[in-house]
């Protein structure tokens, strides 16, 4: 493989970059593989990816019926963070944050890292209080959290509304100084370039259109490009889980909705953090080109449309604008939409399944993107050793039986309004 | 903006609703002895159809009944709307 450096990219500027290698090949699929992942986002490009680094697994393949990074991972608002209070979630999430750190070395590609810090915005009393009890449980799992008072935002943040006379006055926040943001497709780029190097299978425009099991364990599955057999097959595919699900004659503790985000035209430097509205449900960040990167609710119904509405835009909007009145003077330049694997406790699901050999990655809500290394890590522990790590015993599937859930927000199972 | 046809008040705007969920779970019988598997397909499991969906919504700024509603979950067509109690 071509190593990517300064003075590669000299030397083809120099040839007129004729001499530039496919990054990934177009392959047909073989009759069989040991592991297929199904869903090229960053998820399945990174569980390849580490079969193949850690575990030796090499006769892979990776089957998308779209294209690699064009689902969440080209759609998400590109932050990183591990800011979680449960044990489950803060150790797996910081698992990412370290692998986030050493990310654009080990793939030899540039993913933009920027640990620039992410604060949330506390707007009473009792919400300090909980970021207090949050940010305690952040560092007892050696996770880096600070509480930040009205001034400390006010010097970090000054661009921030903090006028008096506002229904929701700023009163701290909290922050984690490590979170931060990357370029969701250079992620994407970037695992799919190494596990393509170490043998993988990128199969792209293939859609899966059922599976092989036979005496309750996995055969191979079916596709729009023939079938192809497999020992294990894993799942990647976020919002799209229930529709292979159904195949499978599984129903999951999952509802799939639809969550938009959107960017401002670009202007000069004026936002150094991630910033979270505390009283509704609103972020931003600044982006390289200068765009303010925005999100916030779901649309509210369960949908598969991959595109938005106007009212829950509308309504994200004025959380924005409460939080940051400029935003009201700029021009919206794009807004887009993608599909979630919202699951019934807000936490994800990566396990084995009833059915031998198959194996499930979904419930990724609104999180996917910054669990991208620790999910593939994770999963592809679990599908190479065919029992989970103890970072993802606790994202059980069978814990919707056993009452253990994992419910950072409290919210229960309205999956619409968490 | 979707435009949801309430059974009592009309044609009205998404805004005047909130949204219900799927409307095809039933709780099970009370008092009737139930497994566990049984009260976890009640409380989570979800087949989250990509297609049509038996959804309820909830007038909450009109009439504050609440109604059945068939939906397509990819184009948002709506096929038909009735009272809760009714079936689709």
């Amino acid at each position: 493989m071509q190593k990517y450096s300064a003075f590669s990219l000299f030397k083809n500027a120099l040839n007129g970059h004729k001499d530039w290698q496919v990054a990934w090949k177009d392959p047909t699929p073989k009759e069989e593989y040991d592991v297929i992942i199904i869903g090229g986002g960053g998820h399945g490009l990174a569980t390849a990816y580490y079969l193949a680094k850690e575990h030796n697994i090499t006769n892979v393949a990776i089957v998308e019926k779209g294209w690699i990074g064009g689902g969440n991972v080209g759609r998400n608002t590109t932050i990183l963070r591990s800011n979680y209070m449960h044990d489950e979630n803060g150790l797996f999430y910081e698992k990412g944050m370290q692998l986030w750190r050493d990310m654009s070395q080990e793939l030899n590609f540039n993913v933009m890292y920027s640990p620039r810090g992410i604060i949330n915005l506390a707007h009473s009393d009792a919400q300090m209080n909980a970021y207090a009890r949050r940010g305690n449980s952040m560092r007892l799992n050696g996770i880096d959290a600070q509480l930040l008072g009205r001034e400390e935002v006010k010097k970090l943040v000054p661009i921030l509304d903090f006028s008096e006379n506002v229904r929701f006055p700023i009163f701290g926040g909290l922050m984690q100084p490590s979170g931060g943001t990357a370029r969701h497709d250079a992620v994407a780029w970037g695992y799919a370039r190494q596990a393509d190097s170490m043998g993988v299978d990128i199969i792209q425009h293939c859609e899966v259109n059922g599976f092989d099991v036979v005496n309750g364990k996995i055969k191979g599955i079916k596709t729009s490009r023939g079938n192809i057999k497999a020992k294990k097959v894993g799942l990647c595919v976020a919002g799209s889980t229930s529709i292979l699900a159904e195949m499978l004659n599984m129903t999951l503790p999952l509802e799939t909705h639809l969550l938009q985000a959107c960017v401002s035209e670009p202007i000069k430097p004026l936002l150094d953090h991630v910033v979270t509205f505390g009283a509704g449900h609103f972020y931003c960040s600044q982006s390289d080109k200068g765009e303010m990167v925005m999100g916030g609710d779901l649309d509210g119904y369960n949908s598969y449309a991959q595109r938005g509405n106007l009212p829950t835009l509308q309504h994200v909007l004025t959380e924005g604008i409460a939080m940051l009145p400029f935003l009201s003077k700029l021009k919206m330049l794009r807004t887009w939409g993608g599909i979630m694997d919202m699951s019934m406790d807000g936490s994800p699901i990566i396990d084995k399944t009833h059915i031998d050999g198959l194996y499930l990655n979904c419930g990724w809500c609104y999180g996917g993107f910054k669990a991208t290394p620790v999910s593939g890590w994770t999963f592809a522990h679990t599908i190479a050793q065919d029992r989970v790590h103890d970072l993802n015993a606790g994202f059980n599937l069978n814990r919707f039986n056993t009452g253990y859930l994992i419910d950072e927000k409290g919210l229960g199972t309205k999956t619409w309004i968490s | 903006m979707l435009y949801i046809k309430c059974p009592y008040c009309g044609l009205r705007s998404q805004n005047e609703f909130a949204y219900g969920g799927d409307g095809t779970v039933k709780r099970p019988a009370l008092n009737k002895e139930i497994s566990d598997v049984e009260w976890n397909n009640f409380v989570y499991n979800r087949k989250s159809p990509r297609g049509k969906h038996i959804e309820l919504w909830h007038h909450i700024s009109g009439c504050r009944q609440w109604i059945k509603v068939q939906r397509d979950t990819v184009t948002h067509e709506i096929f038909k709307t009735v009272e809760a109690d009714k079936d689709i």
